[in-house]
Protein backbone atom coordinates (compact mmCIF):
# COMPACT_ATOMS: atom_id res chain seq x y z
CA UNK A 1 0.00 0.00 0.00
CA UNK A 2 2.69 2.64 0.98
CA UNK A 3 4.45 1.52 -2.13
CA UNK A 4 1.60 1.85 -4.46
CA UNK A 5 1.50 5.53 -2.58
CA UNK A 6 4.83 6.08 -3.35
CA UNK A 7 4.47 5.62 -6.79
CA UNK A 8 1.40 7.80 -7.44
CA UNK A 9 3.44 10.73 -5.64
CA UNK A 10 5.75 9.81 -8.05
CA UNK A 11 3.56 10.05 -11.01
CA UNK A 12 2.18 13.11 -9.60
CA UNK A 13 5.48 15.16 -9.51
CA UNK A 14 6.33 13.80 -13.17
CA UNK A 15 2.89 15.42 -14.17
CA UNK A 16 3.32 18.21 -12.33
CA UNK A 17 7.05 18.56 -14.30
CA UNK A 18 5.55 18.58 -17.75
CA UNK A 19 3.06 21.07 -16.55
CA UNK A 20 6.12 23.20 -15.38
CA UNK A 21 7.96 23.31 -19.10
CA UNK A 22 4.95 23.30 -20.58
CA UNK A 23 4.10 26.80 -19.17
CA UNK A 24 7.21 27.61 -18.87
CA UNK A 25 7.92 29.88 -21.61
CA UNK A 26 3.60 31.34 -21.54
CA UNK A 27 5.02 32.45 -17.95
CA UNK A 28 8.18 33.79 -19.32
CA UNK A 29 6.66 36.18 -22.07
CA UNK A 30 4.24 37.33 -19.36
CA UNK A 31 6.72 37.94 -17.45
CA UNK A 32 9.22 39.53 -19.47
CA UNK A 33 7.18 41.92 -21.21
CA UNK A 34 6.74 43.75 -17.77
CA UNK A 35 10.36 43.67 -17.10
CA UNK A 36 12.58 46.95 -17.94
CA UNK A 37 15.64 44.86 -19.15
CA UNK A 38 16.41 44.31 -22.57
CA UNK A 39 17.95 40.84 -21.74
CA UNK A 40 16.15 39.50 -18.86
CA UNK A 41 18.18 37.62 -16.23
CA UNK A 42 18.52 36.58 -12.52
CA UNK A 43 17.54 38.52 -10.44
CA UNK A 44 14.40 39.85 -12.53
CA UNK A 45 14.65 44.13 -13.03
CA UNK A 46 12.02 46.05 -12.30
CA UNK A 47 8.43 46.34 -13.14
CA UNK A 48 8.15 48.50 -16.66
CA UNK A 49 5.73 49.11 -19.32
CA UNK A 50 7.84 50.50 -21.56
CA UNK A 51 7.90 47.73 -23.87
CA UNK A 52 3.64 47.74 -24.33
CA UNK A 53 4.48 51.70 -24.54
CA UNK A 54 7.11 51.34 -27.43
CA UNK A 55 4.81 48.98 -29.56
CA UNK A 56 1.78 50.98 -29.02
CA UNK A 57 3.77 54.30 -30.35
CA UNK A 58 4.70 51.56 -33.37
CA UNK A 59 2.34 52.10 -36.58
CA UNK A 60 4.12 48.62 -38.03
CA UNK A 61 2.49 47.20 -34.88
CA UNK A 62 -1.10 48.98 -35.35
CA UNK A 63 -1.08 48.09 -39.03
CA UNK A 64 -0.51 44.33 -38.57
CA UNK A 65 -2.83 44.25 -35.21
CA UNK A 66 -5.74 45.67 -38.03
CA UNK A 67 -4.44 43.17 -40.96
CA UNK A 68 -4.82 40.53 -38.16
CA UNK A 69 -8.40 41.31 -37.42
CA UNK A 70 -9.62 41.74 -40.95
CA UNK A 71 -7.82 38.22 -41.75
CA UNK A 72 -9.16 36.78 -38.81
CA UNK A 73 -12.56 37.71 -38.87
CA UNK A 74 -13.11 36.96 -42.61
CA UNK A 75 -11.15 33.77 -42.34
CA UNK A 76 -13.45 32.96 -39.52
CA UNK A 77 -16.53 33.75 -41.25
CA UNK A 78 -15.71 31.61 -44.38
CA UNK A 79 -14.00 28.71 -42.79
CA UNK A 80 -16.82 28.34 -40.52
CA UNK A 81 -19.58 28.18 -43.73
CA UNK A 82 -17.33 25.65 -45.32
CA UNK A 83 -16.59 23.69 -42.10
CA UNK A 84 -20.32 23.80 -41.45
CA UNK A 85 -21.46 22.30 -44.77
CA UNK A 86 -18.88 19.73 -44.72
CA UNK A 87 -19.72 18.86 -41.18
CA UNK A 88 -23.41 18.56 -42.07
CA UNK A 89 -22.49 16.14 -45.17
CA UNK A 90 -20.88 13.99 -43.24
CA UNK A 91 -23.44 13.66 -40.64
CA UNK A 92 -25.77 13.34 -42.88
CA UNK A 93 -25.22 11.68 -46.72
CA UNK A 94 -23.32 8.36 -47.33
CA UNK A 95 -21.66 8.64 -51.10
CA UNK A 96 -18.84 7.09 -53.08
CA UNK A 97 -15.60 8.48 -52.33
CA UNK A 98 -16.51 10.13 -49.40
CA UNK A 99 -13.41 8.74 -47.60
CA UNK A 100 -11.53 11.21 -49.98
CA UNK A 101 -14.08 14.02 -49.62
CA UNK A 102 -13.31 13.99 -45.21
CA UNK A 103 -9.51 13.90 -46.18
CA UNK A 104 -9.84 16.66 -48.31
CA UNK A 105 -11.48 18.77 -45.53
CA UNK A 106 -9.40 17.27 -42.66
CA UNK A 107 -5.71 17.20 -44.77
CA UNK A 108 -4.43 20.92 -44.51
CA UNK A 109 -3.23 21.25 -41.17
CA UNK A 110 -1.10 18.51 -41.16
CA UNK A 111 0.67 19.07 -43.97
CA UNK A 112 4.07 21.47 -42.90
CA UNK A 113 3.95 24.68 -42.74
CA UNK A 114 6.59 25.88 -45.05
CA UNK A 115 5.38 23.05 -47.59
CA UNK A 116 1.85 25.12 -47.39
CA UNK A 117 3.54 27.97 -47.55
CA UNK A 118 5.48 27.51 -50.55
CA UNK A 119 2.66 26.24 -52.48
CA UNK A 120 0.17 28.63 -51.46
CA UNK A 121 3.12 31.18 -52.49
CA UNK A 122 3.89 29.74 -56.07
CA UNK A 123 0.05 29.35 -56.89
CA UNK A 124 -0.91 32.69 -55.68
CA UNK A 125 1.83 34.75 -57.51
CA UNK A 126 0.26 32.85 -60.26
CA UNK A 127 -3.04 34.08 -60.46
CA UNK A 128 -1.68 37.58 -59.31
CA UNK A 129 -2.98 37.66 -55.64
CA UNK A 130 0.24 37.24 -53.67
CA UNK A 131 1.28 39.87 -51.09
CA UNK A 132 -2.21 40.98 -51.38
CA UNK A 133 -4.03 40.19 -47.94
CA UNK A 134 -6.13 38.26 -49.57
CA UNK A 135 -3.37 35.88 -50.46
CA UNK A 136 -3.73 35.38 -46.18
CA UNK A 137 -7.23 34.99 -46.10
CA UNK A 138 -7.43 32.53 -48.64
CA UNK A 139 -4.52 30.03 -47.08
CA UNK A 140 -6.18 30.52 -43.73
CA UNK A 141 -9.27 29.37 -44.52
CA UNK A 142 -7.81 26.16 -46.26
CA UNK A 143 -6.39 25.51 -42.73
CA UNK A 144 -9.00 26.67 -40.44
CA UNK A 145 -12.26 25.01 -42.34
CA UNK A 146 -10.72 21.66 -40.95
CA UNK A 147 -11.09 22.88 -37.33
CA UNK A 148 -14.65 24.71 -37.50
CA UNK A 149 -15.82 21.28 -39.11
CA UNK A 150 -14.32 19.29 -36.13
CA UNK A 151 -15.77 21.21 -33.92
CA UNK A 152 -19.39 21.57 -35.51
CA UNK A 153 -19.00 17.77 -36.75
CA UNK A 154 -18.93 17.21 -33.24
CA UNK A 155 -21.87 19.06 -32.25
CA UNK A 156 -23.70 17.30 -34.42
CA UNK A 157 -22.53 13.54 -33.37
CA UNK A 158 -24.71 14.31 -30.23
CA UNK A 159 -28.05 15.13 -32.54
CA UNK A 160 -30.28 12.10 -33.39
CA UNK A 161 -30.39 12.34 -37.25
CA UNK A 162 -34.74 11.29 -36.81
CA UNK A 163 -35.00 14.50 -34.90
CA UNK A 164 -34.40 15.60 -38.87
CA UNK A 165 -36.51 13.05 -40.23
CA UNK A 166 -39.03 13.97 -37.36
CA UNK A 167 -39.15 17.69 -38.79
CA UNK A 168 -39.54 16.31 -42.81
CA UNK A 169 -42.69 14.11 -41.55
CA UNK A 170 -44.07 17.11 -39.75
CA UNK A 171 -44.40 18.74 -43.50
CA UNK A 172 -40.79 20.76 -43.05
CA UNK A 173 -38.80 20.93 -46.65
CA UNK A 174 -35.19 20.93 -46.23
CA UNK A 175 -34.57 23.93 -46.33
CA UNK A 176 -36.60 24.50 -43.45
CA UNK A 177 -35.69 21.15 -41.29
CA UNK A 178 -32.22 22.68 -41.66
CA UNK A 179 -33.50 26.58 -41.09
CA UNK A 180 -35.47 25.42 -37.75
CA UNK A 181 -33.61 22.18 -36.77
CA UNK A 182 -30.18 21.76 -37.71
CA UNK A 183 -28.92 25.57 -37.12
CA UNK A 184 -30.07 25.98 -33.58
CA UNK A 185 -29.29 22.58 -32.34
CA UNK A 186 -25.63 23.71 -34.09
CA UNK A 187 -25.66 27.12 -32.98
CA UNK A 188 -23.58 26.87 -30.18
CA UNK A 189 -20.91 24.72 -32.13
CA UNK A 190 -21.30 27.45 -35.28
CA UNK A 191 -20.03 30.52 -32.30
CA UNK A 192 -17.69 28.23 -30.91
CA UNK A 193 -16.10 27.56 -34.52
CA UNK A 194 -16.44 31.05 -35.39
CA UNK A 195 -13.71 32.30 -32.17
CA UNK A 196 -11.64 28.84 -33.00
CA UNK A 197 -10.90 29.62 -36.63
CA UNK A 198 -10.34 33.10 -35.73
CA UNK A 199 -7.89 32.05 -32.88
CA UNK A 200 -6.37 29.67 -35.50
CA UNK A 201 -6.01 32.52 -37.75
CA UNK A 202 -4.50 35.17 -35.31
CA UNK A 203 -1.61 32.84 -34.60
CA UNK A 204 -0.40 31.28 -37.87
CA UNK A 205 2.37 32.94 -38.84
CA UNK A 206 4.55 30.94 -41.46
CA UNK A 207 1.91 30.69 -44.45
CA UNK A 208 1.12 34.40 -43.77
CA UNK A 209 5.04 34.88 -43.40
CA UNK A 210 5.29 33.15 -47.05
CA UNK A 211 2.02 35.34 -49.63
CA UNK A 212 1.60 38.02 -47.55
CA UNK A 213 4.39 40.05 -48.55
CA UNK A 214 4.06 43.60 -47.36
CA UNK A 215 0.82 43.38 -45.51
CA UNK A 216 2.28 41.64 -42.02
CA UNK A 217 0.03 40.37 -39.87
CA UNK A 218 0.61 40.53 -36.49
CA UNK A 219 2.56 36.48 -35.79
CA UNK A 220 4.69 37.79 -39.42
CA UNK A 221 5.33 40.91 -37.61
CA UNK A 222 6.34 38.74 -34.61
CA UNK A 223 8.78 36.84 -37.39
CA UNK A 224 10.08 39.22 -38.23
CA UNK A 225 11.14 41.21 -35.23
CA UNK A 226 12.92 37.45 -34.35
CA UNK A 227 15.00 37.90 -37.28
CA UNK A 228 15.99 41.17 -36.47
CA UNK A 229 18.07 42.71 -33.43
CA UNK A 230 16.56 41.23 -30.19
CA UNK A 231 13.37 42.74 -29.27
CA UNK A 232 11.48 42.32 -25.98
CA UNK A 233 8.63 44.35 -27.50
CA UNK A 234 8.14 40.13 -28.89
CA UNK A 235 6.49 39.34 -25.30
CA UNK A 236 4.40 42.43 -24.84
CA UNK A 237 2.98 41.63 -28.31
CA UNK A 238 2.44 37.89 -27.74
CA UNK A 239 0.92 39.04 -24.02
CA UNK A 240 -1.48 40.66 -25.83
CA UNK A 241 -2.04 38.11 -28.64
CA UNK A 242 -2.49 35.57 -25.87
CA UNK A 243 -4.76 37.33 -23.92
CA UNK A 244 -7.05 37.56 -27.10
CA UNK A 245 -6.82 34.58 -28.42
CA UNK A 246 -7.77 33.03 -24.80
CA UNK A 247 -10.55 35.33 -24.75
CA UNK A 248 -11.78 34.12 -27.85
CA UNK A 249 -10.85 30.21 -26.59
CA UNK A 250 -12.94 30.49 -23.25
CA UNK A 251 -16.13 32.23 -25.32
CA UNK A 252 -15.67 29.32 -27.15
CA UNK A 253 -15.63 26.87 -24.40
CA UNK A 254 -18.39 28.62 -22.86
CA UNK A 255 -20.61 28.28 -25.55
CA UNK A 256 -19.84 24.21 -25.78
CA UNK A 257 -20.69 23.57 -22.39
CA UNK A 258 -23.95 25.72 -22.89
CA UNK A 259 -25.16 22.68 -24.66
CA UNK A 260 -25.62 20.58 -21.12
CA UNK A 261 -28.31 23.13 -20.33
CA UNK A 262 -31.34 23.43 -23.35
CA UNK A 263 -33.10 20.39 -23.57
CA UNK A 264 -32.00 18.80 -26.68
CA UNK A 265 -35.53 18.05 -27.80
CA UNK B 1 -20.00 6.49 -37.43
CA UNK B 2 -23.79 7.99 -36.91
CA UNK B 3 -26.23 6.11 -38.39
CA UNK B 4 -26.82 7.67 -41.66
CA UNK B 5 -29.00 4.79 -42.58
CA UNK B 6 -32.48 6.66 -42.28
CA UNK B 7 -35.88 4.98 -42.58
CA UNK B 8 -37.29 8.43 -43.50
CA UNK B 9 -36.36 9.98 -46.58
CA UNK B 10 -36.48 13.97 -46.95
CA UNK B 11 -39.84 15.21 -48.17
CA UNK B 12 -39.87 15.50 -52.10
CA UNK B 13 -42.80 17.62 -52.41
CA UNK B 14 -42.46 21.12 -50.74
CA UNK B 15 -45.10 22.60 -49.01
CA UNK B 16 -47.98 24.46 -51.23
CA UNK B 17 -46.45 24.04 -54.38
CA UNK B 18 -47.96 20.68 -56.01
CA UNK B 19 -46.28 21.15 -59.20
CA UNK B 20 -43.45 20.31 -57.81
CA UNK B 21 -42.19 17.26 -59.50
CA UNK B 22 -43.31 13.93 -57.91
CA UNK B 23 -42.66 10.98 -59.86
CA UNK B 24 -42.35 12.84 -63.43
CA UNK B 25 -39.42 14.68 -64.37
CA UNK B 26 -36.77 12.52 -62.90
CA UNK B 27 -33.90 12.76 -65.64
CA UNK B 28 -34.12 16.99 -64.58
CA UNK B 29 -33.74 16.74 -61.17
CA UNK B 30 -31.16 17.70 -59.01
CA UNK B 31 -30.57 17.02 -55.63
CA UNK B 32 -29.49 20.79 -55.25
CA UNK B 33 -29.71 20.96 -51.39
CA UNK B 34 -27.39 18.41 -50.94
CA UNK B 35 -24.95 20.09 -53.47
CA UNK B 36 -25.19 22.92 -52.14
CA UNK B 37 -23.77 21.22 -48.12
CA UNK B 38 -21.40 19.23 -49.95
CA UNK B 39 -19.90 20.93 -52.51
CA UNK B 40 -18.54 24.24 -51.25
CA UNK B 41 -15.45 22.60 -49.03
CA UNK B 42 -15.02 20.36 -51.91
CA UNK B 43 -14.59 23.37 -54.52
CA UNK B 44 -12.87 25.35 -52.13
CA UNK B 45 -10.06 22.51 -50.89
CA UNK B 46 -9.44 21.63 -54.82
CA UNK B 47 -8.59 25.07 -55.94
CA UNK B 48 -6.80 26.24 -52.93
CA UNK B 49 -5.78 23.20 -50.85
CA UNK B 50 -4.53 20.16 -53.71
CA UNK B 51 -4.19 22.28 -57.04
CA UNK B 52 -1.35 24.46 -55.04
CA UNK B 53 -0.05 21.58 -54.05
CA UNK B 54 0.03 19.90 -57.56
CA UNK B 55 1.32 23.27 -58.55
CA UNK B 56 4.35 23.01 -56.52
CA UNK B 57 5.07 19.51 -57.80
CA UNK B 58 5.03 20.78 -61.24
CA UNK B 59 7.31 24.11 -60.82
CA UNK B 60 10.08 21.67 -59.18
CA UNK B 61 10.25 21.14 -63.21
CA UNK B 62 10.64 24.76 -64.69
CA UNK B 63 13.73 26.48 -65.02
CA UNK B 64 14.22 29.67 -64.34
CA UNK B 65 15.32 32.04 -66.86
CA UNK B 66 16.68 35.63 -66.34
CA UNK B 67 15.50 35.14 -62.55
CA UNK B 68 11.48 34.22 -64.00
CA UNK B 69 10.70 30.90 -63.64
CA UNK B 70 9.44 29.33 -67.01
CA UNK B 71 7.23 26.66 -67.73
CA UNK B 72 9.10 23.42 -68.85
CA UNK B 73 9.55 19.58 -67.91
CA UNK B 74 12.81 19.30 -67.48
CA UNK B 75 14.46 17.32 -64.74
CA UNK B 76 17.51 19.85 -64.66
CA UNK B 77 16.30 21.71 -60.73
CA UNK B 78 16.31 17.52 -59.65
CA UNK B 79 19.46 16.67 -61.18
CA UNK B 80 20.76 19.68 -59.23
CA UNK B 81 19.26 19.19 -55.82
CA UNK B 82 19.82 15.61 -55.65
CA UNK B 83 23.43 15.64 -56.32
CA UNK B 84 24.29 18.07 -53.73
CA UNK B 85 25.75 16.84 -50.78
CA UNK B 86 24.48 19.98 -48.66
CA UNK B 87 20.90 18.35 -49.51
CA UNK B 88 21.70 15.01 -48.60
CA UNK B 89 23.12 16.06 -45.54
CA UNK B 90 20.56 18.49 -44.55
CA UNK B 91 18.06 15.44 -45.45
CA UNK B 92 19.58 13.02 -43.04
CA UNK B 93 19.88 15.75 -40.06
CA UNK B 94 16.35 16.54 -40.64
CA UNK B 95 14.80 12.95 -40.35
CA UNK B 96 17.30 12.00 -37.92
CA UNK B 97 16.14 15.02 -35.50
CA UNK B 98 12.59 14.26 -36.42
CA UNK B 99 12.75 10.73 -35.79
CA UNK B 100 14.68 11.65 -32.41
CA UNK B 101 11.71 14.04 -31.40
CA UNK B 102 9.12 11.26 -32.36
CA UNK B 103 10.28 8.50 -29.71
CA UNK B 104 11.91 10.69 -27.09
CA UNK B 105 8.67 13.36 -26.86
CA UNK B 106 6.43 9.86 -26.98
CA UNK B 107 8.48 8.28 -23.95
CA UNK B 108 8.82 11.75 -21.93
CA UNK B 109 4.63 12.00 -22.67
CA UNK B 110 3.39 8.52 -22.27
CA UNK B 111 4.17 8.72 -18.06
CA UNK B 112 2.49 11.85 -17.82
CA UNK B 113 -0.63 11.21 -20.00
CA UNK B 114 -0.76 7.24 -18.23
CA UNK B 115 -0.63 9.17 -14.77
CA UNK B 116 -3.62 11.72 -16.09
CA UNK B 117 -5.52 9.07 -17.20
CA UNK B 118 -5.18 6.57 -13.82
CA UNK B 119 -4.98 8.63 -11.37
CA UNK B 120 -6.84 11.51 -10.99
CA UNK B 121 -10.57 12.38 -10.72
CA UNK B 122 -12.82 13.23 -13.63
CA UNK B 123 -13.25 16.60 -12.51
CA UNK B 124 -9.38 17.41 -12.06
CA UNK B 125 -9.16 15.22 -15.79
CA UNK B 126 -11.13 17.94 -17.30
CA UNK B 127 -8.89 20.61 -15.98
CA UNK B 128 -5.91 19.22 -17.17
CA UNK B 129 -7.05 18.29 -20.57
CA UNK B 130 -7.94 22.46 -20.67
CA UNK B 131 -4.43 23.12 -19.92
CA UNK B 132 -2.84 21.05 -22.60
CA UNK B 133 -5.18 22.46 -25.31
CA UNK B 134 -4.07 26.32 -23.89
CA UNK B 135 -0.55 26.30 -25.43
CA UNK B 136 -2.15 25.68 -28.81
CA UNK B 137 -3.60 29.21 -28.48
CA UNK B 138 0.03 31.05 -27.39
CA UNK B 139 1.95 31.78 -29.91
CA UNK B 140 4.57 29.68 -31.13
CA UNK B 141 6.53 32.05 -31.71
CA UNK B 142 6.60 34.36 -28.58
CA UNK B 143 7.01 30.88 -26.77
CA UNK B 144 10.19 30.61 -28.57
CA UNK B 145 11.50 33.67 -28.66
CA UNK B 146 10.99 32.87 -24.24
CA UNK B 147 13.26 30.32 -24.47
CA UNK B 148 15.92 31.72 -25.78
CA UNK B 149 15.87 34.49 -22.89
CA UNK B 150 16.30 31.23 -20.88
CA UNK B 151 18.51 29.36 -22.75
CA UNK B 152 21.02 32.31 -23.76
CA UNK B 153 24.47 32.17 -22.27
CA UNK B 154 23.54 34.86 -19.82
CA UNK B 155 19.88 34.19 -19.89
CA UNK B 156 17.95 33.02 -16.69
CA UNK B 157 18.85 29.24 -16.71
CA UNK B 158 22.29 30.04 -16.39
CA UNK B 159 22.02 32.81 -13.67
CA UNK B 160 20.08 30.47 -11.96
CA UNK B 161 22.98 27.74 -12.00
CA UNK B 162 25.25 30.37 -11.46
CA UNK B 163 23.46 30.57 -7.84
CA UNK B 164 24.73 27.61 -7.42
CA UNK B 165 27.51 27.79 -8.07
CA UNK B 166 28.15 26.27 -11.44
CA UNK B 167 29.74 27.00 -14.67
CA UNK B 168 27.47 28.61 -17.33
CA UNK B 169 26.56 26.17 -20.43
CA UNK B 170 26.13 26.98 -23.97
CA UNK B 171 22.71 25.95 -24.58
CA UNK B 172 21.15 28.39 -27.04
CA UNK B 173 22.40 27.10 -30.63
CA UNK B 174 22.97 23.54 -29.79
CA UNK B 175 20.83 20.79 -30.57
CA UNK B 176 19.53 20.95 -27.47
CA UNK B 177 17.84 24.22 -27.64
CA UNK B 178 16.29 22.77 -31.26
CA UNK B 179 14.88 20.00 -28.82
CA UNK B 180 13.77 22.59 -25.88
CA UNK B 181 11.70 24.04 -29.54
CA UNK B 182 10.71 20.33 -30.60
CA UNK B 183 9.23 19.60 -27.21
CA UNK B 184 7.19 23.06 -26.97
CA UNK B 185 5.53 22.63 -30.03
CA UNK B 186 4.86 19.04 -29.48
CA UNK B 187 4.50 17.58 -26.06
CA UNK B 188 0.87 19.14 -25.50
CA UNK B 189 -0.25 17.72 -28.54
CA UNK B 190 1.33 13.88 -27.72
CA UNK B 191 -0.12 14.43 -24.23
CA UNK B 192 -3.45 14.68 -25.61
CA UNK B 193 -3.15 12.45 -28.20
CA UNK B 194 -1.91 9.59 -25.84
CA UNK B 195 -4.23 10.62 -23.01
CA UNK B 196 -7.28 10.23 -25.22
CA UNK B 197 -6.53 6.68 -26.32
CA UNK B 198 -5.71 5.67 -22.90
CA UNK B 199 -8.68 7.08 -21.60
CA UNK B 200 -11.29 4.59 -23.60
CA UNK B 201 -9.36 1.43 -22.88
CA UNK B 202 -11.71 -1.35 -20.98
CA UNK B 203 -10.66 -0.78 -17.22
CA UNK B 204 -11.75 -4.62 -17.29
CA UNK B 205 -8.81 -5.69 -19.52
CA UNK B 206 -6.31 -3.79 -16.56
CA UNK B 207 -8.38 -5.69 -13.88
CA UNK B 208 -7.90 -8.92 -15.21
CA UNK B 209 -4.28 -8.77 -15.79
CA UNK B 210 -4.04 -7.68 -11.80
CA UNK B 211 -6.54 -10.31 -10.71
CA UNK B 212 -4.42 -13.23 -13.47
CA UNK B 213 -1.51 -11.76 -11.02
CA UNK B 214 0.14 -9.24 -13.66
CA UNK B 215 2.56 -7.31 -11.47
CA UNK B 216 2.19 -3.67 -12.06
CA UNK B 217 4.93 -2.45 -15.06
CA UNK B 218 3.83 -6.03 -16.65
CA UNK B 219 0.44 -4.87 -17.00
CA UNK B 220 1.86 -2.01 -18.15
CA UNK B 221 3.61 -2.83 -21.00
CA UNK B 222 1.73 -6.02 -21.84
CA UNK B 223 -1.95 -4.56 -21.56
CA UNK B 224 -2.20 -1.01 -21.06
CA UNK B 225 0.21 0.01 -24.00
CA UNK B 226 -0.50 -2.36 -26.64
CA UNK B 227 -4.19 -1.30 -26.05
CA UNK B 228 -3.46 2.21 -26.57
CA UNK B 229 -0.53 1.63 -29.70
CA UNK B 230 -3.44 3.37 -32.23
CA UNK B 231 -2.94 6.50 -30.20
CA UNK B 232 0.31 6.16 -29.52
CA UNK B 233 1.89 5.77 -33.04
CA UNK B 234 -0.63 8.65 -34.20
CA UNK B 235 1.10 11.09 -31.35
CA UNK B 236 4.44 9.95 -32.53
CA UNK B 237 3.00 10.42 -36.52
CA UNK B 238 1.90 14.06 -35.57
CA UNK B 239 5.04 14.45 -33.66
CA UNK B 240 7.27 13.70 -36.45
CA UNK B 241 5.40 15.56 -39.28
CA UNK B 242 5.25 18.90 -36.99
CA UNK B 243 9.17 18.56 -36.09
CA UNK B 244 10.11 17.57 -40.01
CA UNK B 245 8.41 20.24 -41.22
CA UNK B 246 9.38 22.87 -38.32
CA UNK B 247 11.55 25.62 -39.04
CA UNK B 248 11.42 28.05 -36.08
CA UNK B 249 13.14 25.95 -33.52
CA UNK B 250 16.21 24.86 -35.75
CA UNK B 251 17.05 28.19 -36.84
CA UNK B 252 16.04 30.52 -33.74
CA UNK B 253 16.95 27.85 -30.67
CA UNK B 254 19.28 25.52 -32.61
CA UNK B 255 21.21 28.31 -34.55
CA UNK B 256 20.27 27.08 -37.78
CA UNK B 257 23.09 25.09 -38.25
CA UNK B 258 23.59 22.33 -39.71
CA UNK B 259 20.72 23.06 -41.73
CA UNK B 260 17.27 21.18 -41.49
CA UNK B 261 14.88 20.94 -44.86
CA UNK B 262 12.30 23.32 -43.96
CA UNK B 263 15.18 26.19 -43.46
CA UNK B 264 16.67 25.12 -46.85
CA UNK B 265 13.18 25.70 -48.04
CA UNK B 266 12.53 29.13 -46.26
CA UNK B 267 16.34 30.33 -47.36
CA UNK B 268 16.08 28.92 -50.52
CA UNK B 269 12.12 31.19 -51.22
CA UNK B 270 12.85 33.91 -49.53
CA UNK B 271 16.55 34.60 -51.02
CA UNK B 272 15.27 34.96 -54.67
CA UNK B 273 13.37 33.25 -57.58
CA UNK B 274 14.81 29.95 -56.79
CA UNK B 275 11.27 28.54 -56.14
CA UNK B 276 11.71 25.26 -58.39
CA UNK B 277 14.51 24.16 -56.28
CA UNK B 278 12.42 24.50 -52.96
CA UNK B 279 9.67 22.78 -54.79
CA UNK B 280 11.99 19.91 -55.31
CA UNK B 281 12.86 19.79 -51.26
CA UNK B 282 9.54 20.58 -50.46
CA UNK B 283 8.60 17.40 -52.85
CA UNK B 284 10.72 15.01 -51.11
CA UNK B 285 9.77 16.27 -47.62
CA UNK B 286 5.87 15.10 -48.92
CA UNK B 287 7.14 12.11 -49.96
CA UNK B 288 8.89 11.07 -47.20
CA UNK B 289 6.43 11.94 -44.86
CA UNK B 290 3.55 9.78 -46.88
CA UNK B 291 6.21 7.10 -46.67
CA UNK B 292 6.31 7.94 -42.98
CA UNK B 293 2.58 8.01 -42.37
CA UNK B 294 1.54 5.06 -44.33
CA UNK B 295 4.21 2.98 -42.40
CA UNK B 296 3.07 4.02 -39.45
CA UNK B 297 -0.41 3.81 -39.74
CA UNK B 298 -0.13 0.04 -41.00
CA UNK B 299 2.42 -0.40 -37.83
CA UNK B 300 -0.58 0.88 -35.81
CA UNK B 301 -3.59 -1.57 -37.24
CA UNK B 302 -1.06 -3.87 -37.48
CA UNK B 303 -3.11 -7.33 -36.87
CA UNK B 304 -5.90 -5.26 -34.96
CA UNK B 305 -9.37 -5.04 -35.72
Amino acid sequence: MNEHRLINLVLRSYVVLVFVFIFTPIAGSVVFSFNIDRFPSLPLGGFSLHWYETIAADPAVWQAFKNSLMVGVVVSLVSTVLGFTAAYTDFRYQFFGKSIYMALALLPPTIPVVIMGLAMLAFLSRVGLSGEIYAVMISHVVMCAPFAMAVIRMRLAQMDPNIEAAAWNLGANQWKAMRFVILPFTAPSIFAALFVTMAVSFDEFAVAWFVSGLNETVPVRILNTLQGQVSPTINAIGTIVFITTMTLVILAQLLLMRRHKPATA
Amino acid sequence: MMSNKLKVSPPVVTDGSAAQLRGGRRGLRLPWYGFSFSMPILIWQLVFFVFPLAFLVAISFWVVRNFRMVPAFEWLNWNYMLSRGFFWDAYAHTLAMAAGAAVLISVVALPCAYTIAFKFRESVKQLIVLLLITPFFTSYLVRTYSWQVFLSDNGILNAALGQFGLEPLAMLNTAFATYVGYFTLCLPLVVLLQLFSLMYIDRSLIEAAHNLGCGRMRTVFLVVVPSARIGIVVAALFCFILTFGDFVSPLYLGGGQPPTLSTLITDTTKSGQQWPRAAVIATMMIVTLLITAFAAVRFAYRRRA
